[in-house]
């Protein structure tokens, strides 16, 4: 099945790197992922504070355009999106629009004036719930070339993908990244934050409130010994690596530690290169722990 | 005086039109009503007066029926529910057949409800004509009387059924006392003390258990269920299945030389009695106090029942020839007047909050594990310690876990904040911990409980206010590393806080046991919306249900501590004793019956009906309804698609009457 991938404004601007090893892990599992045409804004958080009715309609255009596509013969309707406000966003928009007449009433008229008419018949789908349930865990492993033995990981899922709505996986403690991770031979370390808050734009406006939210996750990852942090959120990612200098200098606290996307760590298990992950993106040196590496190999000899 | 009246004899109407103090009088015209009803077709007298219910107010109507010749009363008051008992009665009294008396209410239909004078008076003049043309079409009935069988059922034997059955037992009455596990005691035997007097559960529980045993009125059936019921109050009929013990239960005297005995050298099954913080063999006794002292192999477990393989080493140890692994369920058949139901509650199960971590952090503890760990004959002999065997120098109690929650039950478990408040003067006196609530509301009513959480006041228990959000194990400072962290926003100071602890115990809320809608259909109860069993009117027939002899008792009707229960099981016992002791019951006369000669036979009304009163007589290919079991709801006389089906007081041409009564001045207009 071909899946209508939705980059929204992250992927194609600051989390760069997440789209270049999302397209490369996909495509080393074989699995088509076609980029939305014409796709536009999901609308975020912030349009669906100041108008509600114009955010829904914003987002449920993109829904139709993948219903569109998927009737056009190319495939599936499931639109994946792999930052976690857009998938928040266009999930929320499918049940609003069944939940709420009224409001679907005044989207529809929208649409209609664009020659759309929304259907409800795109699934929004998150690569991980795409990965751990339709590719399956052992798709992956049998994808890996370079075990990541050793490596511990700790898996921080962000606030949006599983509430309040948890279709995937269970809202307090969620594991498909967990489980992913362990089928890449790394170690997940069990830890209570993984759905904490990483501060969001808080890190912008309110920094010395965000800035702290930060530090808590990035301490606790280390106290408990994690080399390094995978995340499947622009958000979260942009905010956990970098503002790790800021603060080493506010806070007096030295949180250095990687944060990668989880697509990254994937496609270094596949053996695929740095830059076809943007690897050279990223402002910490991604984890290269030679334990890990030598685990690796070692696993694999 | 058995009544005469012909039901067809020119109707002789007296109405009376009831003040109610102001209750009616301050907003229907009660001279006026009266007036008017004096001018409908039928009615000889027409009266209003200041209380109809009392003596005089009664004495009017009898007067009347004497003087006047009246054959028919109808009263124009307050709701039936209330006050139709006693006028029935007063016109029984005055020879007339208490079925010609019809009520009207218009104090709660019409006085309560209305503000405009005028048109509460057209209302009430209205429901007054329905009412007149209605006894036009009354008939005489006779209630039905069905005998009461002495012995009594009681199903459960925790505190509740033991209470119930000795009351019983100790009047005379046979009782059969019916308990699904292997001992009596339930939930009170696991506990160590009882608040607010901290007298000890077993002290005061193990004297009624072998009074219960030794009873010379009472056959305890444990490891036994009842698997059905039939009959109707006064005459039930009831199968009761006896799970097999694979032992002679009249032989064996509680040795215990088979466990000893037993392959297994060492106990590695979790013990359900010490909710899994000890081990036990495949075969055992739940407690040293168990009654009745016997012991029973699990067939889950024993090696000879799970694989018939076993060298049978408890079969050579035990010298009285008790063990007998070819013993299968068992089927007794009863004969009982009344029901009384004590089955009891179940804690709420804390994995279905897991920000609290029970089953995710080994130092999360529910109350009932708690419990088993004070107790001085539990796993640890009654120290407080943590999974590691080390002693908590912080305690957390977590009120509310479970109760009082949008996301799992909404209601008060009303036992938890006094249990915790034992749990923490307990926990404190075994250790010496500092111990913590963290409460939303303290809920203390109750002989002596206010005094108690005084008591725990100014024994140094820490008490914060708040909702606690979650248990995790990550710290923000040093001072927290390796321990659970309670963070919670402290309402009262307004703050959130982060309390690092060593342990942290839930007090689980009280919820209906899983199983609770197939015993309610068993025994043809209610359960109310959030499944407990429904009692027939909450203040004034707590313990009755809408199926007559079956009585309820305990935590089954809803959360309540142990004075409430053994309360509440006594006055289920004094009700099925009424019964008794009046050898028979009245039934309301309001059934349904089949007209024979119109019933097809289809067979549509036997499974709407909810009380299970209708069934199939084969032979004749017809319906037929037990008076003794029909509520008189009237759904099947709703369903019957040949109109065979007659209920008594609601008849047709009493019905249309009514409808005709009501509408003959609209028609006008």
């Amino acid at each position: 099945m071909t899946y209508r991938y939705f980059p929204g404004c992250s992927l194609k601007s600051s989390g760069r790197a997440y789209e270049e090893s999302l397209l490369a892990v996909f495509r080393a599992l074989d699995v088509p992922l076609q980029e939305l045409e014409d796709w536009n804004c999901c609308g975020a958080t912030a349009y669906m504070s100041v108008d509600e009715v114009r955010a829904f309609t914003l987002a449920a255009r993109n829904l139709c355009l993948a219903e569109q596509s998927g009737a056009a013969g190319n495939g599936g309707t499931d639109i994946v999106a792999p930052c976690s406000a857009c998938y928040l966003v266009l999930l929320k928009t499918r049940r609003y629009m069944t939940e709420h007449p009224d409001l679907a009433q005044k989207v529809q008229a929208g649409l209609q004036s664009v020659g759309l008419q929304y259907q409800g018949k795109a699934r929004v789908r998150h690569p991980l719930d795409v990965l751990v349930n339709d590719i399956g865990l052992d798709a992956i492993k049998k994808r890996v070339t370079q075990k990541l033995g050793g490596l511990k990981v700790a898996c921080y899922y962000g606030c949006q993908i599983v509430r309040p709505f948890p279709t995937f996986d269970p809202a307090y403690n969620p594991t498909s990244m967990d489980r992913i991770a362990a089928a890449l031979g790394a170690t997940p370390v069990h830890w209570p934050l993984k759905t904490r808050c990483c501060g969001g734009t808080l890190t912008g406006t309110i920094p010395d409130v965000g800035l702290r939210l930060n530090r808590i996750l990035l301490k606790e990852a280390k106290r408990r010994g994690a080399d390094v942090m995978i995340t499947v959120c622009p958000l979260c990612q942009f905010n956990l690596e970098c503002y790790q200098n800021e603060i080493r200098r506010q806070l007096h606290e030295d949180v250095g530690l990687p944060v990668m996307y989880l697509t990254q760590l994937i496609g270094q298990a596949f053996g695929l290169s740095d830059s076809a992950l943007g690897l050279q993106r990223l402002f910490v040196p991604p984890a290269r722990v030679p334990a890990a590496q030598e685990g690796g190999k070692v696993a694999n000899a | 005086m058995p009544d005469t009246t012909p039901t067809n004899g020119t109707p002789r109407i007296g109405f009376y039109v009831c003040h109610c103090g102001t209750n009616i009088a301050g907003t229907v015209d009660v001279k006026g009503l009266a007036d008017y009803v004096a001018t409908l077709n039928g009615v000889v007298v027409s009266r209003e007066y200041k209380y109809m219910c009392s003596d005089p107010g009664q004495e009017l109507i009898q007067q009347d029926i004497r003087e006047q010749k009246l054959n028919r009363i109808v009263v124009a008051s307050c709701s039936p529910l209330l006050h139709e008992h006693t006028f029935r009665h007063a016109t029984a009294q005055a020879g007339l057949n208490p079925f010609f008396f019809q009520m009207v209410n218009i104090r709660e239909n019409v006085s309560w409800v209305h503000t405009d004078h005028a048109a509460a008076t057209e209302k009430a003049k209205d429901l007054a004509r329905a009412a007149i043309r209605r006894v036009f079409s009354h008939k005489a009935l006779e209630p039905k009387k069905v005998p009461i069988n002495p012995a009594v059922l009681v199903v459960g034997g925790g505190i509740a059924g033991i209470h119930a059955a000795l009351t019983l037992g100790n009047a005379g009455k046979h009782v059969y006392l019916v308990e699904r596990e292997p001992t009596i005691g339930g939930h009170m035997a696991m506990f160590d003390k009882t608040f607010p007097t901290l007298d000890c559960a077993a002290c005061i529980l193990t004297p009624k258990m072998s009074a219960v045993k030794s009873h010379p009125n009472i056959t305890l059936w444990t490891y036994s269920e009842v698997a059905n019921v039939d009959g109707y109050v006064g005459n039930y009929k009831v199968k009761v299945k006896r799970k097999p013990r694979y032992i002679k239960e009249d032989l064996c005297v509680g040795c215990m030389e088979c466990v000893t005995a037993c392959i297994y050298k060492d106990a590695r099954f979790p013990d359900e009695f010490n909710v899994g913080l000890s081990k036990r063999k495949p075969v055992y006794i739940p407690f040293p106090q168990a009654t009745p002292q016997v012991v029973l192999f699990d067939p889950e477990t024993c090696l000879q029942l799970k694989k018939g393989k076993c060298k049978q080493t408890c079969i050579e140890a035990c010298d009285r020839e008790c063990i007998d692994f070819t013993q299968t369920e068992e089927f007794k058949d009863i004969e009982v007047g009344t029901i009384i139901l004590a089955t009891g509650f179940q804690p709420f199960d804390p994995t279905k909050t897991p920000y609290y971590g029970y089953g995710q952090y080994p130092n999360v503890y529910t109350a009932l594990e708690v419990e088993r760990l004070v107790n001085a004959s539990g796993p640890t002999g009654g120290e407080v310690v943590l999974r590691d065997g080390s002693h908590p120098k912080s305690v957390g109690i977590i009120h509310c876990v479970g109760s009082r929650d949008e996301k799992t039950n909404r209601w008060c478990s009303r036992v938890c904040c006094m249990y915790s408040l034992k749990l923490a003067h307990l926990v404190k006196e075994h250790t010496g911990a500092e111990v913590y609530n963290f409460y939303i509301d303290m809920r203390t009513p109750g002989k002596g409980y206010e005094e108690f959480y005084d008591k725990l006041l100014k024994e140094g228990v820490h008490f914060i206010r708040g909702r606690v959000a979650e248990v995790t194990d990550w710290a923000m400072e040093p001072q927290e590393e390796g321990k659970l962290v309670v963070r919670v926003e402290d309402t009262l100071i307004g703050t959130v806080r982060r309390v690092p602890l060593d342990m942290v115990i839930l007090s689980q809320g009280l919820e209906p046991r899983a199983d609770a809608q197939d015993v309610r259909r068993l025994f043809n109860i209610s359960c109310a919306t959030e499944g407990f069993f429904l009692e027939r009117h909450p203040k004034l027939a707590p313990v009755n249900t809408f199926t007559d002899g079956v009585f309820i008792a305990g935590a089954c009707q809803g959360p309540r501590d142990i004075p409430d229960t053994v309360a509440q099981a006594g006055a289920a016992a004094a009700e099925a004793l009424a019964l008794i002791d009046a050898g028979h019951m009245e039934l309301e006369p309001n059934t349904a019956f089949i007209r024979e000669e119109d019933c097809s036979g289809c067979k549509s009304c036997v499974p709407l009906c909810p009380y299970k009163a209708i069934s199939f007589l084969e032979d004749k290919k017809k319906a037929w309804i037990n008076e003794a079991l029909c509520k008189g709801c009237g759904t099947c006389v709703a369903a019957c698609p040949s109109g065979s089906i007659v209920q008594n007081l609601f008849e047709d041409e009493q019905i249309f009457n009514e409808i005709d009564g009501l509408l003959s001045e609209l028609a006008q207009v």
